[in-house]
């Protein structure tokens, strides 16, 4: 009984929760925001 | 947070009349889509001899600027009345609103379509559109100021008998949008009533060129922004609950909507990066700004992926991304606005390349730009949009999104899909080719180069197809949805706090300082570099009509 | 309020992308010069030819060093003038061998038009009542179609000339 009380309690944003899935997501998104500006760096200084 | 309020049934007609006009204009605008991409494709030609400017210039006009504003509008009322209510007076100004704006829609439309106007919706000087054109955008903007002081009053009296509260989270975030549509649309207000109107009808002899991009680029972006905050809104705010959680954070919400109003305004040049007539350092300076407004999206990508994960770990789904695999694919209020969320990741990066100061001679007017904001705002926006119709519309008119109108959904967010991939690929390749935009067919000199675009031409016309065969889809499902689905009770989704979040910083409400900071970048961004286009005018530019087939 | 630790990672590394991007587009513009164009030159869009490089006779490719070129356009609905060839027919294609460092010099006599050397870095808006003027280096050998890629009237598609970079 205890222990669910104080799971209800647990701050929703605790450092320690888990969003590692959250992270990967997000770095995936910058890889490919650096790759689509690096290719048309490319391009533009190739031309 | 509060109890949301229940919608009454006057009110819901007032919020219907938008939604009416916003579907009417995605049935019109979107058959001009379907013809400009068969003209261009070199395969067909317009009957009765329709030029495709003209086309072209209902496209814009109706789509970026008519189906938009009706629909941010009438969805903002509705945001206002579930959170912070709305008064007879209240509801009889969001009439007046309605009925301006309409006024001034017909008007233009009318122009356009008897050839009067084919300027396209950027009206560039000096080509000049008959005035009715003009006196008709600028009903447009009226009416939605109308709008804008309906809603800041709404907040304001809700604040006033809720003293010491904060305020709900959707009319914070709609009271920030139309601050901005306000800064940002008296740009092109003062540009329309003080250069257009009295050159168009002949009292002024000649325009500032320079100055009237500059005021239209000024609005121009924020524009962009006008479009997205509500589906920033529904992201934010609805999405959550319809997944089966909770506001990821109230204050990074807030947070991230204090930026956009800080940085999308500034930040006009960046479309005008190709131009003679302004110094190139202060292209640099709003271009770094450009590049801050993209930090509030990258809070808002984390905060959307955090919402999934906290919601589906909750829920019990294990794994690196078995939250992911959860989602409820098959409710199309969440399906739709997904795939706009993912349009956004190529959008977005496309983004920054265009704003990357001389990079952008790589894409300046080529139609990878056109590929670009039909993902942006013909896929994202849009599809959130849909996302929002297909609970709003029941919720207003007592009747209930139906298994087999749910389904029908689906399917129309997957023929967008594949319609936008294939005409929006297509659309960037050939921009990357040089293949310009806003063209009709061409042949130019021939060779090889002009060949190579032709193919991709075809692509687009493809992808025009399927796109408006999900347009009549989801007019149809509209249609249902407003008078024919079956009684019942649809749910206004809202997302709720965490019982034991963070408290939101008083600050984050303080609107003298956000106001103050936002007025104060534009002034730093925009004073000198127009005092410079003011001081090194040239001769101004007399009206030209014949160009655009007005004798 | 409070940012969690992974969001306070992504922030950085978001902001820090695009920190990078400036850095490297402000040295290229700052230190290499390669500014987007903008000269601040302005020229009265109804007498054009009172500005030198705008004379009838000046219009056109013209070799001023030892591959070096200077070509001066002028833009109307819906044509770009390149002068007259030695039959006194208008100029439609202009030619130049790899690895040439060409200046674009154009004006507009009435509307906006664009000027795109469609494959290259040549892309410049061009307005009434100013000199638009960009300088580069033609590196691949090719046809490029000339566009005007800003709308300028109903036959805006019917504006285009070409350049040919040789071998």
């Amino acid at each position: 009984m205890a222990k669910s009380t104080k799971q209800q309690l647990e701050p929703q944003h605790n450092p320690s929760i888990n969003l590692k899935g959250t992270l990967i997501a997000v770095m995936l998104l910058g890889v490919f925001i650096l790759a689509t500006w690096f290719g048309c760096y490319y391009l533009f200084l190739s031309r | 947070m509060m109890n949301p309020l229940k919608i009454a049934k006057q009110d819901a007609r007032l919020y219907m009349s938008f939604m009416y006009v916003t579907f009417a204009s995605l049935l019109v605008g979107g058959l001009m889509g379907l013809l400009q991409t068969l003209a261009r494709s070199g395969k067909f030609t317009l009957p009765f001899n329709i030029n495709y400017y003209t086309i072209l210039t209902v496209h814009g006009v109706i789509l970026g600027l008519v189906l938009t504003t009706f629909f941010i509008i009438g969805f903002q009322f509705a945001l206002m009345g579930k959170t912070v209510g709305i008064s007879d007076k209240q509801r009889k100004a969001g009439w007046w609103a309605f009925w301006l704006m309409l006024v001034g829609t017909v008007m233009a439309a009318v122009t356009i379509l008897v050839g009067q106007a084919n300027v396209l919706y950027t009206f560039y000087a000096p080509l000049r559109a008959h005035p009715a054109f003009y006196i008709g955008l600028a009903l447009v903007i009226v009416g939605s100021w109308v709008a804008v002081f309906t809603n800041f009053r709404q907040l304001y009296v809700w604040k006033k008998a809720n003293k010491g509260q904060k305020s709900p989270l959707l009319a914070f975030m709609v009271v920030i949008n139309m601050a901005m549509w306000f800064i940002a649309s008296l740009g092109v207000a003062a540009s329309v009533l003080i250069q257009f109107i009295p050159w168009s009808l002949g009292y002024a002899e000649t325009i500032n060129v320079l100055l009237s991009r500059t005021l239209f680029w000024y609005f121009g972006h924020p524009l962009v922004y006008f479009w997205l905050l509500p589906a920033y809104m529904a992201w934010y705010a609805i999405i959550p609950k319809i997944i089966g959680g909770k506001l990821f954070s109230d204050s990074l919400a807030r947070m991230s909507f204090i930026l956009l109003l800080m940085f999308s305004i500034p930040v006009g040049f960046h479309h005008q990066l190709t131009e003679p007539g302004i110094d190139p350092t202060w292209k640099f300076i709003q271009v770094v700004l450009t590049f801050m407004v993209v930090i509030p999206t990258l809070m808002t990508a984390f905060s959307i992926f955090a919402t999934f994960e906290t919601t589906g770990r909750r829920l019990g789904h294990k794994g690196l991304f078995g939250w992911f695999k959860h989602l409820p694919w098959k409710d199309v209020r969440f399906l739709a606005p997904f795939i706009g969320m993912v349009a956004f990741i190529p959008g977005g990066a496309g983004g920054i390349v265009n704003a990357s100061h001389q990079m952008n001679s790589l894409i300046h007017n080529t139609i990878w730009v056109t590929g670009h904001f039909h993902l942006t705002v013909a896929t994202t926006v849009i599809l959130t949009y849909f996302g929002i119709a297909y609970w709003l519309v029941p919720h207003l008119t007592g009747r209930r999104l139906t298994p087999r109108l749910n389904k029908l959904g689906i399917i129309q967010s997957i023929i967008w899909t594949v319609g936008m991939t294939i005409m929006s690929t297509a659309m960037h390749i050939e921009g990357l080719l040089g293949g310009p935009r806003r063209s009709n067919f061409s042949t130019y000199a021939g060779g090889d180069q002009v060949q190579s675009w032709i193919g991709y031409q075809m692509a687009q016309a493809v992808g025009g197809t399927i796109l408006f065969i999900g347009i009549v889809l989801m007019v149809y499902i509209f249609i249902q949805l407003a008078f024919f689905a079956p009684r019942g009770v649809e749910e206004f989704p809202i997302a709720e706090e965490e019982v034991d979040a963070e408290p939101t910083p008083k600050l984050l409400e303080n609107w003298y300082l956000w106001i103050g900071i936002t007025i104060a970048l534009i002034l730093f961004a925009y004073t000198i570099p127009v005092f410079d286009i003011l001081k090194h005018s040239p001769p101004g530019s007399v009206p030209f009509d014949w160009p655009i087939g007005r004798y | 309020m409070h940012l969690h630790k992974f969001e306070k990672v992504w922030l950085i590394f978001g902001m820090g992308s695009l920190a990078l991007f400036l850095v490297i587009l402000g040295f290229a513009a700052f230190w290499k010069g390669t500014h987007p164009q903008s000269h601040i030159e302005t020229i009265d869009p109804e007498n054009v030819e009172a500005h030198d490089s705008f004379k009838p006779e000046n219009l056109g490719l013209r070799e001023v060093a030892d591959g070096k070129y200077i070509v001066n356009i002028v833009a109307s609905a819906f044509n770009y003038d390149f002068g007259m060839d030695a039959d006194g027919k208008p100029v439609k294609k202009i030619r130049v061998p790899k690895g040439s460092t060409v200046l674009f010099q154009i004006t507009s006599k009435d509307v906006v038009h664009g000027f795109q050397v469609a494959g290259t870095n040549v892309n410049m808006m061009v307005e009434p009542g100013h000199v638009s003027r960009l300088e580069t280096e033609m590196k691949n050998v090719g046809e490029f179609t000339v566009v005007c890629n800003e709308y300028c009237g109903i036959a805006h598609h019917q504006m285009f000339a070409t350049v040919e970079v040789y071998e």
